[in-house]
């Protein structure tokens, strides 16, 4: 029966969020905190996220930006004294706040975030050049011309260097088997769905 | 030695003119003096790098690696996983360990991989490039194809996330990697103690944060020069490319002048070992490496 007592937040965190069975474990020693490269950049730092999810603030929690800050270092990880996979968490905290719509309107990490996967979801591979041209453009016409032109002689560099193929736009890189790799992936999401309450 | 055979998984940024590009030409010219054969996993696909998350979820991400994972073993069966991408490398290994610790994942990953006709065992190991180097030859065994010592370079080794947290090489500290420093020394170069050798380049957030990851960057830069480097050595593509691409940003927006080549250790073995700079890729650096040039010239 001591499954009363433990909040609806948490419960729902350790169901949805990857890896989330660990947030009880956080014994509130702030080491990720300072370990963190983008540390003073988090609105909550994820010692602070773990008390705030065990105090049922879930609104708070969801509507942070402090997870997109996440550059998957992995040094919170491997410092963790209870070893909590934090970095994972942190992602599991955001998928969730994405797919409840609750995640920060335009937040950068977000949509890149989104970009990625729906480039390499494609073709199975990511188009670099379709990628960047995604970030710049991602605001308007206007403004990509602009975010364009102020990369232009890093993209020119690359191009030069052989590292970047202007026809990458007209197709570029993928797998073979797409129709295979797009079920694979349409059912892999449909378990997820079901399995984390999603669908 | 004899012979040794990989399966390899190269990744997206190392595809013909995507961004490491160079790492996958120095990378194969390496293997040519090593004697070692890489095998190609057919039609393998992009891991989901450490961005995916947030669209694509927790199993569809995991699916994605054992993918790759269960093309392996069915193309090349018995050899280990290698990939020279440190998100490839991490992102395969945590998939075929969260497999492994969960029967209700591998079931789910299979479910999800057999609308593809694969079936995932989880019989090879997924290893980095670094691992094999390290593990598989040794620095003595490295040291003995050195034909033209880096002599007189001093280097950086920037280790970075990745490669190093939270597997890194066996044996290894998590806050200060030696491999890479011996690496450096075994093809006869000098690597310099430095205190920013795993610090985060800002990763996929270069992207997304620039002006954050900048100050990264500038840090990692900063250290090196401070500390005597001529150039920066790296084991990670995504290091490589933010680390040398945005040194034009950091310099305008910091007001440095930097101007350090970022390479490969994969180039510094090839030119050690006598290659060309072509063979080492060194025309696809945006900032020249310059000593390795006149080195592989000689």
């Amino acid at each position: 029966m001591s499954e009363n007592y433990r909040n609806n937040f948490l419960k729902e965190v350790e169901e949805r969020v990857e890896e989330g069975h660990w947030v009880k474990m956080c014994m509130q020693c702030g080491v990720c905190a300072g370990s963190c490269p983008l540390g003073p950049h988090w609105a909550h730092p994820p010692q602070e996220i773990f008390m705030m999810i065990r105090a049922g603030k879930r609104e708070e929690v969801l509507t942070s930006d402090s997870m997109w800050m996440c550059t998957s270092c992995y040094n919170c990880v491997v410092r963790c004294p209870r070893k909590l996979p934090i970095t994972h968490i942190m992602h599991g905290l955001a998928n969730l706040a994405y797919r409840l719509g609750l995640s920060p309107k335009n937040q950068t990490t977000q949509k890149f975030a989104s970009m990625f996967w729906n480039n390499l979801a494609q073709t199975g591979r990511v188009n670099e050049l379709k990628l960047s041209l995604g970030m710049y453009f991602k605001d308007g016409f206007a403004q990509g011309i602009k975010n364009a032109m102020a990369m232009q002689s890093v993209g020119l560099g690359m191009v030069k260097a052989k590292r970047l193929n202007p026809m990458e736009l007209f197709g570029g890189h993928g797998i073979k088997d797409k129709s295979g790799f797009h079920a694979m992936l349409k059912k892999a999401r449909e378990i997820e769905d079901r399995r984390k309450n999603f669908a | 030695m004899a012979k040794k055979t990989y399966s390899f998984y190269p990744g997206c940024s190392s595809q013909t003119k995507a961004s490491s590009d160079n790492y996958l030409k120095s990378t194969n010219s390496m293997c040519k003096y090593l004697d070692i054969e890489l095998k190609e996993i057919p039609d393998w696909n992009c891991c989901g790098a450490s961005i995916g998350y947030a669209e694509g979820g927790e199993l569809p991400r995991i699916t994605l690696s054992a993918r790759n994972m269960a093309l392996s073993e069915q193309h090349n069966p018995g050899m280990d996983l290698v990939a020279t991408c440190a998100a490839c490398w991490l992102s395969t290994r945590e998939a075929k360990e969260r497999i492994a610790h969960s029967a209700q994942t591998l079931t789910e990953a299979n479910t999800a991989l057999a609308e593809a006709g694969l079936t995932y065992k989880g019989n090879q190991a997924a290893r980095h490039m670094a691992e094999v180097l390290v593990e598989d030859f040794g620095f003595d065994e490295l040291k003995r194809g050195v034909k033209k010592p880096l002599q007189g370079i001093k280097f950086a080794g920037y280790v970075g996330c990745q490669t190093n947290r939270p597997f890194g090489l066996a044996g290894e500290s998590f806050e200060n990697p030696k491999y890479l420093d011996n690496l450096v020394e075994a093809m006869g170069g000098e690597a310099v103690p430095y205190d920013q050798k795993v610090t985060c380049c800002g990763g996929a957030l270069a992207f997304s944060e620039p002006e954050k990851s900048q100050k990264q960057i500038k840090d990692i830069i900063e250290s090196a020069y401070d500390h005597g480097a001529e150039m920066i050595v790296t084991p990670c593509p995504l290091c490589q490319a933010n680390v040398e691409i945005y040194q034009g940003e950091v310099n305008k927006r910091f007001g440095t002048k930097f101007n350090i080549p970022v390479t490969y250790y994969s180039q510094l073995i090839t030119v050690a070992y006598g290659g060309t700079a072509a063979e080492a890729a060194l025309d696809g650096q945006l900032i020249r490496a310059t000593r390795l040039e006149e080195i592989a010239k000689k």
